[in-house]
């Protein structure tokens, strides 16, 4: 196994790239900000054709951002792995990165088959934060890998993991914003359109109609049904590679560790994440869960998945704990 | 699991697009106890109480991970409940430092199995015969459900019918003619996306495998540890063990005759310490008298021997150690195994040796590979043997080795007389005041390996596979149904031409659904989508 020699130019390239591709994302993510902020106006009839347009550059600009960053993304990741040759996911720094990574990969890739890119914004904003924290709090030093990693089914176990990972960060951004919009629209309805009663007592009248000032963003949004339909489709890609994730992860258990499954943190809170979306699945099936009850076991799940990675890596000890992080 | 997209078509909610996995209503009231109990299955099996017991063993599992478990590490146990007299105890009694063992938690996945079972069975019926019938009939108004369209042609409502049905069947649908459909109508019916409940049903089915799957590994299976030092052999009989836990229902008879030796231990680490390989090579034999084969046992790489695993668990250093009597009569000649202490692998041991002497003699050891001093005194400053140095300290009197069963690793040093300490590197030796002779004549290694049977695996690793394909089956493929009938155009409106009128329905996924509808229109001869297409 090589693996003694650590090339640290290449990993400080790496780095620099992962800087910048942060920098790109930031930046998408404004572009994404405006094409709403001129999409509203152009909508309230403020220099409607300029706009317009306007706001379609800005959000042609976003997703050429995000593009970018993308590639520079892969090619942090690329130079990370190349640097202590191994798979540049061997500890928390890295993995988050990754996960990260597949997160923007699932936007680009729904871009591309439907409408979505509303969601840009939504998903550019946790992975910033999401880097930034990798970067800062999680960064560990290029190294290689301990023994028990130093298998391939790091390869399978954790590349299943941390695209299940990515999707469910996706879906996560979604069932919020389902959830925000689902209680828009119940609102809006139950007020009636054009009916200012949303506005708080004691609220100075605005010169705008105040329905519309609230609900904004929200109204921007496509509707309810439709980003409920979106999460549950990611969700339905994200789970059987979380469940084939859990089971690469007994086989592996099984060779290194003498047993498939040992109730070891990391493994309960994976199953636990589990139960969450198999639950959420089921309840999208039976009358009474649908929307708003099943969403948020679906926002359970990825709290339990959020557990999973950052409470048992830093505060449970159990045999996953390869955090890098001291 | 699959029941309606639209909850808007309430007119066409006959037999054509039921699907519920409920049980359907008691057709005649049952008295009595009867009553109650059948009342109580069909709660059971319900999809909502699936959905409570699923959120349930969710909540069960969480403490398991928040308190110390018996089954991961019994010391952190003992240590939290002297930590907290009241509420250890108190928690004990619940089991929560054995929650995966735990009655509660056991009632709660048996719940959910015998739920799913209770749910399973029907539904597996239920769709053993939506494989064999037909696909439903075309409900009686199509242009009511949202993705419908209408329009007319000139060929004949047999000839339109007939073709849209191979245009289907060669598009893999299941389509199927109905004759006489009212009005002197044709029509087709057809459905794709069986293999969604066929996936689904074998995910289910799947789990119930694996659990059984668990509970034979659990009722037969063995596992136990052993330490071995380099040079040494091990046989699989349970005397040999240094641990061993047999399952209920083991018998002796369950342990494969194999046997293997130590020839080597390498481990290699990191310049920091921090360990990157470890090399067991051992000499395999699968029954007395078979051939011998070399293998390497490392981290992820067990010895597959005859039905059992045996996995490389951990390693540490063994002294072999000489103790001549006052004459140069050897009485003690081994490799004693320390046992590590310390991540650099400073490690402690015990010599016994109870005969040979004018007195029984006793040696306490501290071995440190790469020996440091520091203001806290001798330690280890690397895991491999760079600078090697054993302390060792002398003890006389009665072992009390027939007395008491004890510990290979302790000496009872209250009642011994201490006779001098001594600090040693490889090949030195030390003369102790009654003129015997203790030589520190090398450093060899053992390995402890933990053998595991568990006849489980393979229905488990069945299962998982079937768990993953049923899922993916499930979760991917999409049912829909699609219907179109022709009738001839009502006399004075469009004088014999043929009205066709066609609808589509998906239980999952109508964004994509919508597409598809209009691509199928397209195929079985409607007008572009510019021409009227109503709703």
């Amino acid at each position: 196994m090589p693996g003694t020699s650590i090339d640290l130019g290449l990993a400080h390239v790496s780095d620099r790239l992962l800087f910048w591709a942060v920098l790109a994302y930031a930046v998408s993510m404004l572009g994404y900000a405006a094409e709403f902020a001129f999409d509203r106006r152009s909508a309230r009839g403020v220099d409607s054709a300029r706009g317009m347009s306007r706001s379609r550059r800005a959000g042609t600009v976003a997703v050429v951002l995000t593009v970018a960053g993308w590639l520079l993304h892969v090619g942090s990741v690329t130079t990370r792995g190349l640097s202590v040759h191994r798979v540049p996911w061997g500890n928390m720094y890295e993995f988050s990165s990754m996960v990260s990574l597949v997160a923007v990969t699932v936007f680009l890739v729904l871009l591309t088959r439907q409408p979505v890119r509303f969601l840009g914004l939504f998903v550019m904003a946790p992975v910033v934060l999401y880097l930034g924290l990798a970067g800062t709090v999680l960064y560990a030093n290029a190294g290689p890998l301990v023994p028990a990693l130093n298998s391939y089914w790091i390869k399978i176990h954790v590349v299943a993991a941390i695209t299940a990972s990515g999707a469910f960060m996706v879906s996560g951004v979604l069932t919020v914003l389902y959830l925000l919009k689902e209680r828009w629209e119940r609102r809006a309805v139950s007020i009636g359109p054009g009916a200012a009663a949303v506005v708080e007592v004691g609220t100075p009248p605005a010169e705008e109609v105040p329905v519309r000032r609230r609900g904004g963003l929200l109204a921007w949004l496509p509707e309810a049904a439709r980003l409920d339909r979106l999460a549950y489709g990611v969700v339905s890609f994200a789970f059987p590679i979380w469940t084939f994730a859990i089971i690469a992860g007994a086989i592996w258990a099984e060779q290194a560790w003498s047993r498939a499954w040992g109730w070891d943190p990391k493994e309960t809170w994976s199953f636990i994440t589990w139960l969450a979306y198999a639950a959420y699945l089921h309840a999208r099936a039976t009358a009474g869960w649908r929307g708003r009850r099943a969403a948020v076991l679906s926002l359970i799940g990825f709290g339990c998945l959020m557990v999973d990675y950052y409470v048992v890596n830093t505060v449970i000890t159990g045999l996953h704990s390869y955090a890098g992080v001291s | 699991m699959t029941e309606l997209a639209q909850p808007d078509v309430a007119a066409v909610r006959d037999e054509a697009t039921a699907l519920s996995t409920q049980p359907a209503p008691p057709q005649q009231p049952v008295r009595g106890v009867a009553r109650t109990a059948r009342y109580a299955w069909r709660r059971l099996t319900s999809m909502r109480t699936a959905l409570l017991l699923l959120s349930l063993l969710a909540l069960a599992a969480i403490p398991g991970t928040l308190l110390p478990q018996r089954g991961l590490n019994p010391v952190k146990v003992d240590d939290y409940i002297a930590a907290h007299p009241q509420l250890g105890p108190a928690l004990d009694r619940l089991s929560m430092f054995d929650v995966f063992a735990a009655p509660w938690f056991a009632a709660i996945y048996l719940l959910l199995f015998i739920s799913l079972i209770g749910c399973l069975v029907p539904r597996i019926r239920l769709h053993l015969r939506a494989l064999r019938r037909r696909p439903p009939a075309a409900p009686r108004n199509l242009l009511r459900l949202t993705a419908s369209a209408r329009w007319s042609v000139d060929a004949s409502p047999d000839d339109v019918v007939r073709a849209g049905r191979e245009v289907l069947r060669r598009a893999r649908w299941r389509a199927d003619v109905h004759d006489g459909d009212g009005d002197g109508g044709v029509s087709v019916a057809a459905e794709k996306g069986y293999l969604r409940e066929t996936g689904n049903l074998v995910f289910h089915v799947a789990l119930v495998a694996l659990l059984a799957g668990i509970a034979l590994g659990g009722l037969f299976g063995y596992k136990g540890t052993v330490l071995v030092v380099e040079g040494q052999a091990f046989a699989n009989v349970r005397s040999s063990y240094d641990v061993f836990e047999p399952s209920r229902l083991y018998s002796d008879s369950s342990l494969a005759p194999f046997s293997f030796s130590l020839d080597q231990f390498r481990a290699t680490y990191q310049p920091d310490g921090t360990p990157s390989t470890f090399d067991a090579l051992v000499r395999y034999s699968a029954r007395p008298g078979a051939a011998v084969s070399t293998h390497h046992v490392e981290v992820n790489h067990p010895l597959h021997a005859s039905g059992a695993n045996v996995y490389l668990v951990g390693h540490g250093y063994a002294l072999h150690i000489r103790v001549r009597d006052p004459h140069g009569r050897l009485v003690y000649d081994s490799a004693t195994p320390f046992l590590p202490d310390t991540a650099m692998f400073a490690s402690h041991g015990v010599v016994k040796v109870p005969d040979g002497l004018p007195h029984q003699l006793g040696l306490t050891g501290f071995f440190y590979p790469t020996f440091v001093s520091t203001p806290a005194g001798p330690d280890s400053a690397y895991p491999a043997l760079r600078d090697p140095v054993l302390l060792l300290a002398a003890w006389q009197g009665d072992l009390g080795l027939e007395r008491t069963a004890q510990s290979v690793y302790s000496l009872p040093v209250a009642s011994l007389k201490h006779l001098a300490n001594a600090e040693l590197s490889p090949g030195q030796s030390w003369r102790l005041p009654d003129g015997s002779r203790v030589s520190f004549v090398g450093v060899d290694q053992w390995a402890t390996f933990q053998v595991a049977h568990d006849p489980g695996k393979k229905l488990m690793l069945v299962a998982a596979v079937f768990i993953v394909a049923g899922l993916l089956l499930s979760l991917r493929i999409r049912r829909r149904r699609f219907w179109m009938r022709a009738a001839p155009a009502p006399a004075g409106t469009d004088g014999g031409r043929t009205v066709v009128e066609a609808a589509g329905l998906a239980r999952t996924d109508s964004d994509r659904f919508a597409a598809e509808f209009a691509e199928l229109l397209q195929r079985v001869g409607a007008p572009p989508p510019s021409a009227p297409q109503e709703d």
